[in-house]
């Protein structure tokens, strides 16, 4: 099985360490994995999106033309990515700030509020683990198992105890997806 | 069992270079590149192996502590990107004058000028043909996974030491910037002072008693001696183009078309490759990775029976060059195609120039 997903959103959203963290729960299920994110200036306020690629075989190429998964956290992701969904892929979106919605047919299109579910479980900083959480319900890349030890591997020990809240949250994001 | 990390190309290389027994790393921080310093910090390896990890106050700094550490015998090497290494030419004309084993790498950026910090491949005529002044060469390799990154390090100063010559890994801001899957090499410890004098014997160690002077210049006056000093470069850049050419064929036994790509645009060839196979085309792919000595025959043998070529490259036409000498048969067409700047194109993107390039397939 191959999965190639496609992060995009504002700089400060989490986007690259969400990707991190999927391609460490990847390095868990022992696959094969590139990430390759638009790096620089991009990272530092502007737009900024990262490609991840989890295999069970060698991957080739860590740049790609159309991705199964794209999830876009902003107005400028969903325009720029929505049209390198491949036919029958997934997008999923945040809904907050967008006012132009996509209009592809062809593609399973999920539309998200991580942004309210951030206020209900009283953490903004667990964002980018809500939409990692969604992004799981819709298609198992990863098991939660498998976050969770990727977590707790790439974390430094004193910050194990924010681990339960990154559960919470990845948990919350999949109860989004019905 | 060995443990499979995950890590980004620039750190890879740091921690190769540690575990390799590395006594010093000296360089300026720039974009693409600068995670080598920053894991190089992070690591602290002075506090372990005794390494030494210096932030010079500019590249001309950085290359004259390699040349300096390379001809006290000890392991040294510098990184940097595209701007910075055109600022270290003559340090690295010197250190191949002066026949001394450095490492230095180039995690390419778009240029010319500052350009961008996005990858580009647009420094292979630096790193192949020169760079520096004068009749030399480096020994280039290029990597194309965050694994070779890692490998090329100490290939790349058993190289090195083995011909008495730098070497340079010409890397760009992909296999940089991007994290997969790495096996580290095992730790060695640093050569000892003792060991250096007895494995090295033309380093400047310090004159003990019953040899002669090790004096290393790179000046020679009297261009008699200066013509033998280069007949003896010459002779061992002979040897390493008979010995160290490094390659990987795709495909090649019974494709029609060839590309030619090296580095991270290979991998993304294989992509288009695969594409392309769908619909009934065959190609295969000879990724240099010695791009000198540059491998010359399985390109001219392969070259020889398609019916035609691409050269893929992130840069207007470099290495096209080293292959239309290589096949040097007119009735091929060899064709190029590359995004300038720093833009890097996908697959999709080289298949159509691909197809605009032979339409009678």
């Amino acid at each position: 099985m191959k999965s190639e997903i496609k992060i995009a959103g504002f700089g400060g959203q989490g986007v690259l360490s969400m990707g991190k963290i999927l391609a460490y729960s990847g390095l868990m299920e022992n696959k094969e994995i590139t990430w390759m994110p638009a790096y620089g200036p991009e990272q530092r306020g502007g737009t900024a999106n990262v490609t991840v690629i989890l295999s069970d075989d060698p991957i080739s190429s860590p740049i790609l033309n159309t991705y199964d998964m794209v999830v876009a956290l902003n107005q400028q992701s969903l325009d720029k990515f929505e049209s390198k969904v491949k036919p029958g892929g997934i997008l999923i979106y945040d809904s907050y700030g967008i006012h132009k919605r996509p209009t592809r047919t062809d593609i399973k299109v999920y539309c998200i509020n991580a942004m309210e579910a951030t206020l209900e479980i009283g953490n903004n900083k667990a964002f980018n683990m809500i939409v990692l959480g969604a992004m799981l319900a819709l298609t198992p890349i990863v098991t939660i198992d498998s976050v969770l030890k990727a977590l707790k591997k790439t974390l430094p020990e004193r910050h194990h105890h924010l681990i339960p809240m990154n559960e919470a949250a990845l948990r919350k994001g999949m109860s989004l997806i019905k | 069992m060995e443990e499979v990390r995950l890590m980004k190309g620039n750190e890879a290389l740091a921690h190769a270079a540690i575990r390799y027994g590395c006594d010093g790393y000296f360089g300026y921080p720039i974009t693409p590149q600068s995670e080598v310093m920053e894991t190089l910090m992070e690591e602290m390896p002075w506090e372990t192996t005794g390494m030494v990890v210096l932030q010079a106050e500019s590249e001309v700094a950085a290359i004259n502590m390699v040349y300096a550490g390379a001809a006290c015998g000890k392991t040294v090497f510098t990184s940097s990107s595209s701007p910075g290494v055109s600022l270290m030419q003559e340090g690295v004309s010197y250190i191949a004058a002066g026949e001394l084993p450095a490492l230095i790498i180039n995690v390419m950026r778009g240029g010319p000028g500052l350009g961008t910090i996005q990858p580009s491949q647009a420094d292979y005529f630096q790193a192949t043909k020169g760079g520096g002044h004068g009749d030399y060469h480096l020994i280039t390799l290029a990597p194309s996974s965050v694994q070779e990154m890692c490998d090329f390090v100490g290939l790349g100063w058993d190289l090195a030491f083995k011909y008495r010559t730098p070497a340079i890994l010409l890397a760009d801001g992909v296999v940089g910037q991007m994290m997969e899957k790495v096996v580290l090499p095992p730790f060695r410890p640093r050569l000892t002072d003792e060991e250096i004098k007895k494995l090295r014997p033309w380093a400047v160690t310090g004159k003990s008693g019953g040899r002669k002077r090790n004096v290393l210049t790179t000046l020679e006056l009297d261009p008699e001696i200066m013509e033998k000093h280069n007949e003896r470069y010459q002779a061992t850049y002979r040897l390493i183009e008979e010995n160290e050419v490094r390659y990987e064929a795709f495909n090649t036994d019974d494709c029609d078309y060839l590309m030619v790509a090296f580095g991270s645009i290979a991998r993304i060839c294989h992509k288009t490759v695969e594409i392309a196979a769908e619909h009934g085309v065959k190609i295969g792919i000879i990724r240099p990775i010695t791009l000198w000595p540059f491998p010359k025959k399985i390109i001219a043998e392969v070259g020889s029976r398609v019916k035609g070529v691409m050269v893929v490259e992130i840069n207007a036409g470099q290495m096209i060059e080293d292959v239309r000498l290589a096949i040097n048969n007119p009735s091929v067409p060899i064709v190029h195609f590359g995004r300038l700047g720093g833009i890097v194109p996908t697959p999709d993107e080289i298949l159509d120039a691909f197809n605009a390039s032979f339409p009678n397939k």
